[in-house]
């Protein structure tokens, strides 16, 4: 085939691809824009297959339907709740194969530079295109090549260890090895200087110290952060995916990954904007780790927690008319999503007005919190954003919260001294009432004290989400 | 330990420290409890009550005081049924130490230990047992009630067939509890109430209760952040120049005023002055519950209901809680409840008096032999924040000024990041080959589209967008497709590597893309 035909083929995919993405603007044109986006990808596959990647087709088509059997396995079985690791898992392959498809790059070009020209004449595919390149252009690709294997490995450990915290299997409390940031920046640096190494004398041994390097970086950068500024980790390293490919691309000179691979990094860097915005933090103070040193000791809690059981919630829930539902990261580790949903359906159905209110950074992913209702049938319609329902509080009869934290703690707004402070929050404290459901008096990821829960207004209703929630539903009338 | 109700021997006191209710809930804290034959019934509570809740019955109030640990009372005690008083006995009742020297000389003599429940600090903790709350708030609904009573028209306005009948107008002095308790019960009846206060941090709880709030036209607006308790302080002369002549402009318009006006350990301002009666409507009706202290109006006479030359009624009631016993024992039965659980902190029936604990020792007038009143203050400060500042209106100009820059401010920063972004192609293109320059334009035009696109993202649909984006960037199997076809093996290896997982992120990523986006769904 043509490689004309390849080229319009890979434009239209690009097409598909924006289009996809576009569509996730609202809930409706998502369903077919991932369509879209399955159709890019087809069509960026099949071009290609048929195209410059002619040979060895049938190996290909083997491996991609043994991949697509796993994928196909592994995504229809995962649980909602689990879709944070499922994520992260999936970046790591990504990760993977951009440090392969790099290493592969590397070798092509030592096996070139060892032929003469009537060989490279009998080169067809990658290769050729390898062996027309200029001296500078060889060095530009050895850069681009470098840095693909560079981003590619620290995504590939990055996401790894961002999986085994998601999935409980790394402890979610920061870490670090002595030395702290100085061994990243060593790091760092170390790759630097192996990167121009490589530039200088394309040895495999500089490839191989910049990737190990890379993949330190990855483990320790990720293992730094704390539970809760997962969202932004996760979405920083669907942005690194996004760039590997793209870096990728450039070394192979294929437009529609660099395309692709720049549309996938600026969405995940949008994404981490947003959730650090919503934290009032900056990118770097999130990646760096902890949290912002706080200018003096934290305001001291008055009052006590007040503590309430189901029938008591249940009166109340009875005799209110708007109620307001603050899910968070304890509603998926509980699994209470379905009470939760059924509870908001037997309030609805007498006729009360029940939205729920979801913080930009709630749960372990962005948007988290949307797809484990969205699972348990709970219309879109009533779930809303923070900026929506932010100021009908005051009019809210009920605010429930389930499992939240640090997204209602009211010293954000209060104290200057809290290490939150200045952080957007849910104002559920001006409801008349609230609820939170809570295991015990603990602080939250972040070690702060929530003096909401201190609060005249507010009532603790101890216990696992679930149980509690199973206990209440039969009360409502 | 053994609790004890003396019954009320003053005249005319109704009520009772212990209901069965409260009796009951004693018990589950490991108490056992006495009372003083037929000391509920004024209150509505019989003796066959009391034992079917468990209480024993006893029918002296001397025997009974030598049995019990903890005597709980509602008045203080008179000089007789304290000196049957013996070390170790703990009494709990009212017993206004400052006013009542003698009373607390003799408790100390007898080595009694003396919690007085008007002694409760006022700090959130403390709530559950601030009976002078309670019954202030029974007292602010009396109010009203009595004055409705005594007031011949409706509080509400009708349109009835046989003409309109105006509403009745309230004005309450001092929206302290038994104010807005008040107001409460006026507004719900139907009258027209305003409500003032010297505390202007007050004004939004009197709006919460559907009163208005009597504003005074005074620029040097009295600053109170809690220092003094949560109690209104005495006010500047100018102030009090401002409020009274506020008060004088309104007066006759006023159908039922109810003052409550009280600075502690002082007595009542005069707000309501003789004038001020005098241009009042005949059938108007004054209800002063500060008459204990003097009265907010000088008119008023202790326990007496008056009537003016002009056809005023002046009432001088202070013993609204006891008019209502019945509430009033369960409310200040579960205050002496609390305040006993609060002192028996293991629930195992062990009375604890912890000197440590800031509302005991507030509480505590007499301990150990010795007069511990006045208590030192209490080591939290509460009550009401200092007031926010209102941060005023921006006026139609300002916000289209503020627009305006704002406007400025992206033009400009959008143009030096054009500019910037510019300096720094050139800067790549005069240097870098023109292959590369081709692929860097789409590159740079992908980012751009990246962020435009992305931006519109709804919120919710963040979880499916990086699934889909993770999905997506397994495009990178191109390179590995591309890359197969190799001669050497090694590269044959890692491209099949590749190709297989990127398969797997294709599938998996799209199919959990589709699963998550088909449930949601609109209600």
């Amino acid at each position: 085939m043509e490689m004309g035909f390849t080229s319009a083929v890979y434009v239209l995919a690009a097409i598909l691809f924006i289009l996809s993405l576009g569509g996730l603007s609202g809930q409706e044109s998502a369903k077919r824009a991932v369509w879209y986006g399955i159709t890019g990808m087809a069509l960026a596959v099949s071009a290609t297959l048929l195209g410059p990647g002619l040979g060895l087709w049938w190996l290909s088509l083997v491996l991609i339907s043994a991949g697509g059997l796993v994928g196909y396995q592994l995504a229809s079985k995962v649980g909602m709740t689990q879709m944070p690791e499922l994520v992260a898992g999936m970046h790591t392959l990504v990760g993977l194969a951009a440090v392969f498809v790099g290493f592969n790059t590397h070798f092509e070009l030592v096996n070139i530079a060892y032929m003469d020209d009537a060989a490279k004449k009998t080169l067809e595919g990658f290769s050729a295109l390898l062996a027309k390149k200029s001296s500078i252009e060889i060095n530009i690709l050895r850069v681009e090549t470098s840095l693909g294997i560079w981003i590619g490995a620290v995504t590939f450990t990055g996401s790894l260890i961002a999986y085994g915290k998601l999935a409980g299997k790394v402890t979610s409390a920061a870490t670090k090895l002595p030395g702290g940031h100085f061994l990243n920046a060593a790091a760092a640096i170390l790759s630097v200087l192996s990167m121009a190494w490589y530039l200088n004398s394309g040895e495999l041994l500089s490839m191989i110290i910049l990737m190990i390097m890379a993949l330190f970086i990855g483990y320790h950068l990720i293992m730094g952060i704390g539970g809760a500024d997962m969202p932004v980790v996760v979405s920083m390293l669907n942005s690194y995916s996004g760039w590997a490919a793209a870096a990728i691309g450039f070394s192979l000179g294929n437009d529609l990954l660099i395309v692709v691979g720049a549309l996938v990094g600026s969405s995940g860097a949008i994404l981490s904007y947003i959730m650090c915005k919503a934290m009032n933090r900056s990118f770097v103070s999130v990646i760096l780790g902890g949290f912002g040193g706080s200018s003096g000791p934290q305001m001291e809690i008055k009052g006590n927690q007040v503590a309430i059981d189901a029938d008591g919630v249940a009166t109340m829930l009875n005799d209110a008319e708007s109620i307001v539902i603050i899910p968070g990261y304890g509603m998926a580790v509980a699994q209470a999503q379905q009470s939760v949903a059924e509870l908001a359906r037997k309030l609805r159905a007498q006729g009360k007005n029940v939205r729920f209110a979801i913080h930009p950074v709630a749960g372990r992913l962005p948007g988290h919190m949307n797809v484990l209702l969205a699972e348990a049938r709970v219309p879109y319609d009533i779930v809303m954003e923070m900026d929506e329902i932010n100021d009908d509080f005051p009019d809210t009869d009920v605010a429930i919260v389930i499992g939240s934290n640090d997204i209602v703690n009211p010293a954000a707004q209060d104290d200057p001294n809290s290490p939150i402070a200045g952080m957007p929050v849910l104002e559920c404290w001006k409801a008349k009432h609230v609820f939170v459901s809570k295991r015990g008096e603990g602080t939250g990821y972040s070690g702060i004290e929530n003096p909401l829960f201190f609060k005249e207004n507010t009532r603790m209703f101890y216990g696992d989400a679930k149980e509690s929630l199973d206990k209440l539903l039969p009360l409502i009338e | 330990m053994k609790i004890g109700a003396l019954k009320e021997i003053f005249s005319g006191e109704k009520r009772v420290a212990l209901t069965p209710d409260s009796a009951i809930q004693l018990q589950k804290l490991g108490h056992d409890c006495l009372i003083e034959s037929g000391s509920g019934m004024a209150a509505g509570f019989s003796d066959e009550q009391y034992k079917a809740a468990g209480v024993e019955i006893s029918t002296n109030a001397e025997e009974l005081t030598k049995t019990s640990d903890v005597i709980v009372k509602v008045l203080p005690p008179s000089e007789a049924e304290i000196n049957r008083f013996s070390s170790t006995k703990i009494l709990i009742s009212f017993f206004y130490p400052g006013a009542n020297k003698a009373l607390l000389e003799i408790a100390k003599s007898k080595d009694a230990s003396v919690i007085a429940m008007d002694m409760v600090p006022r700090i959130s903790r403390a709530q559950k047992m601030d009976a002078l709350s309670s019954m202030a708030n029974i007292s602010g609904y009396r109010a009203v009630i009595e004055a409705g009573n005594n007031f011949g028209r409706f509080f509400t306005g009708q349109m009835t067939a046989a003409g309109k009948v105006p509403p009745a107008k309230v004005l309450v002095v001092g929206a302290g509890v038994a104010g807005l308790a008040a107001i409460g019960t006026s507004t719900s009846l139907g009258a027209i109430t305003y409500a003032f206060d010297v505390r202007p941090e007050v004004a939004e709880q009197v709006e919460s209760m559907g009163a208005e709030f009597v504003f005074l036209d005074f620029a040097d607006e009295q600053t109170n952040n809690g220092s003094s308790g949560g109690y209104a302080a005495v006010s500047s002369p100018e102030f009090t120049n401002a409020q009274l002549s506020k008060f004088r402009e309104i007066a006759p318009d006023i159908d039922i005023v109810i003052t409550t006006a009280l600075i502690p350990n002082r007595e009542a301002p005069e707000l309501w002055t003789s004038d001020m009666v005098a241009s009042m409507k005949p059938g108007s009706v004054i209800v002063d519950l500060a008459a204990e202290k003097g009265g907010n109006c000088k008119l008023t006479v202790l326990d007496e209901r008056i009537v003016t030359d002009n056809g005023v009624i002046i009432i001088g009631y202070t013993d609204f809680p006891s008019r209502m016993a019945a509430q009033a024992s369960t409310l200040y039965a579960s205050n002496i409840r609390h305040m006993i659980s609060d002192l028996t902190p293991e629930k195992d029936g062990v009375i604890v008096h912890n000197m440590e604990d800031d509302v005991i020792r507030g509480a505590t007038v007499t301990h150990n032999g010795e007069i511990t009143f006045p208590p030192p203050p209490p080591k939290i400060q509460a009550i009401a924040a200092a007031p926010k500042e209102r941060v005023p209106d921006k006026t139609p100009e300002e916000i289209r000024a503020n627009e305006i820059a704002a406007f400025k401010k992206q033009t400009k920063n959008q143009i030096i990041l054009l500019v910037v972004g510019g300096a720094l192609m050139f800067l790549v293109g005069s240097y870098a080959p023109a292959s590369f320059m081709q692929h860097f334009i789409v590159f740079i035009l992908s980012i751009f589209v990246g962020f435009q696109v992305i931006w519109n993202v709804s919120h919710s649909l963040h979880t499916p967008l990086m699934a889909a984006t993770n999905a997506i960037s397994s495009i990178i199997i191109l390179g590995a497709i591309l890359q197969i076809s190799s001669t050497s093996s090694l590269v044959i290896i890692l491209a099949s590597i590749s190709i297989f997982f990127a398969g797997i992120n294709i599938f998996g990523g799209f199919i959990v893309t589709r699963r998550m986006l088909a449930m949601f769904q609109k209600s």
